[in-house]
């Protein structure tokens, strides 16, 4: 029973820091735009794709190069889209931004479709795949690689916005753009930086996932949404409640799936969204701001 | 002591929110070292003229030269890195930054030159003790007062040729406006010239060496300081008595 819980524990942990990592793409933009973007998952899906298509094959890259070309493929996509689909919207309320992100999700979809069909594709492991034992519970390497890349990026993630200067020009833009503009913030570059950062870390959450989970030209629609409902639950804005929230979705899908039903392990997800919407909107550690003026 | 060299320029400018124009050939000028006040009653287009300065507001005609420099059409963040720091009507401080944050980011287009803006910094902190007091707090849990010593610290700390200021003394304490304008004018006999935008017209042409009156977009009158506050017409209109 426990060697099973452990089993679980471990399985909830590697898949929540891969929702950790897309809600914290979703916190980043939404705090540095007010845009919730829902193409989020198709940053992950494309970084996976990239990866596997430019590794695969007797002329493929050798795999870190391959990985490094479908990061910077990914950031380019971010930009371009926060370039031509959101900057020309700008003023525009926030359904009409939803919408937007909405139609560049399935756009980006439809051309993962038409470049790679629909096959499900596998990446090889990073360093093999010989498991490791603790008691009766296995633990793959690839598993490790997703715990600790995802840990590395949240701490740099929040270095970067409490410790440098451009991670807090880009909290000032969110928080007051007119001001940003007035103290000499080129808005313009920092959203560009705040999307390329978070396509950044979805195409490192889809290349440290995909020898485990596997990949699709659809598999950003889940991890999407999932990273969303982490998102909400950790406190839409707030970065580090947005990674709480995915490792606590994580464990909470791999629990009820191995103790209950896996049938269940994604209804699980969004009925923790539906909750925390109905009892407490602003999430786990949803700020009460206070201000005065 | 105000030389005789133009630091700003404005000629003609105008400016439209759509179809409904806010300023209707507005020109000024600043000179090195002067503090020149812009008074009128709301809705006249002073705010809309100092955006207009910063470039946050598109000029739909005229010009507006820094020196002998064209800065009509710049982004925003060029015409501070110009030197021209402006002081927002209603603070506008980034609320969940902490204060010593906000005085950071207003030396965002000199954060290359880290010895300056230690110094700088260190310069505000005695200038206004409290901000150093409360430099680790959140700017939105300052009182009003202390917001606008921060906005006014956070300009500063852009190295400014020019400050702009609007409203400085607008939701406070009659005690709180007098330390406001007491160090305005002490920022100014330092040599920082000022652009001081005002509803308070007493308060405003007490310091200032030239002030300018705006109504419905437009100059309607420009003169010493003194000299508008003897005008029969803007003591009705203005001064209120």
């Amino acid at each position: 029973m426990w060697d099973q819980i452990l089993q679980f524990l471990i399985t909830g942990v590697t898949v929540g820091a891969t929702y950790a990592l897309v809600a914290l793409g979703f916190a980043i933009i939404y705090n540095a735009s007010d845009v919730v973007n829902f193409a989020q998952g198709e940053f992950v899906m494309i970084g996976a794709m990239t990866a596997i298509a430019l590794s695969a094959g007797d002329g493929g890259l050798p795999l870190p190069l391959a990985l490094i070309g479908a990061v910077l493929i990914t950031i380019a996509v971010g930009i371009l889209l926060q370039r031509f689909a959101i900057a020309p919207a700008r003023g525009a309320s926030v359904v009409t931004t939803i919408i937007i992100t909405i139609g560049a999700s399935i756009f980006l979809r439809g051309v993962a479709l038409l470049v790679w069909g629909k096959d499900i594709f596998a990446m090889p492991h990073f360093s093999g795949e010989i498991p490791l034992h603790i008691g009766n519970a296995t633990l793959l390497p690839q598993n490790l690689w997703v715990m600790g890349g995802a840990a590395l990026l949240v701490m740099g993630v929040h270095y970067f916005f409490n410790h440098t200067i451009i991670g807090k020009a880009i909290l000032a833009c969110s928080c007051n753009r007119t001001a940003a503009h007035l103290v000499g913030i080129n808005v313009g570059l920092m959203m560009l930086v705040a999307y390329g950062l978070s396509a950044f870390l979805g195409a490192m959450a889809g290349i440290l996932v995909a020898p485990i989970t596997f990949t699709s030209y659809d598999a950003g629609v889940m991890l999407g949404l999932k990273g969303f409902s982490a998102a909400i639950l950790g406190g839409m804005g707030n970065p580090m409640g947005a990674v709480a929230g995915g490792l606590a979705l994580g464990l909470i899908e791999s629990l009820a799936a191995g103790l209950i039903s896996s049938g269940y392990k994604d209804a699980i997800g969004f009925i923790i969204l539906l909750l925390v919407l109905f009892i407490r909107p602003s999430g786990m550690f949803g700020k009460v701001s206070a201000e005065r003026v | 002591m105000p030389s005789d060299t133009p630091l700003l320029k404005v000629d003609e400018l105008s400016s439209h929110y759509g179809p409904i124009q806010a300023l209707f050939g507005v020109s000024l000028e600043v000179k090195q070292g002067e503090l020149v006040a812009i008074v009128g009653a709301n809705g006249a287009g002073k705010t809309t003229l100092l955006h207009t300065l910063s470039g946050v507001q598109k000029a739909s005609g005229g010009q507006v030269f820094l020196d002998t420099r064209e800065i009509t059409k710049q982004k925003p963040h060029k015409i501070v890195a110009a030197g021209v720091c402006h002081v927002p009507e209603g603070r506008q401080v980034f609320a969940p930054l902490s204060v010593d944050d906000n005085l950071r980011l207003g030396a965002y287009a000199l954060r290359k030159e880290k010895e300056w803006v230690e110094q700088e910094l260190d310069n505000i902190y005695t200038l206004f003790p409290i901000l150093n007091e409360k430099s680790a707090q959140s700017a939105g849990t300052l009182s009003g007062g202390q917001q606008q010593m921060l906005a006014i610290g956070r300009a500063l700390l852009g190295r400014p040729r020019l400050l702009l200021l609007d409203e400085p003394s607008m939701g406070l304490a009659p005690l709180l406006v007098e330390e406001i304008f007491r160090v305005i004018q002490s920022l100014n006999d330092q040599g920082v010239t000022i652009l001081l935008v005002e509803q308070n017209a007493r308060a405003a042409l007490g310091i200032a060496n030239r002030g300018y009156v705006l109504e419905t977009g437009k100059v309607v009158l420009s003169a010493g300081a003194d000299e508008l506050l003897k005008d029969e017409a803007v003591r009705r209109a203005y001064l209120g008595y």
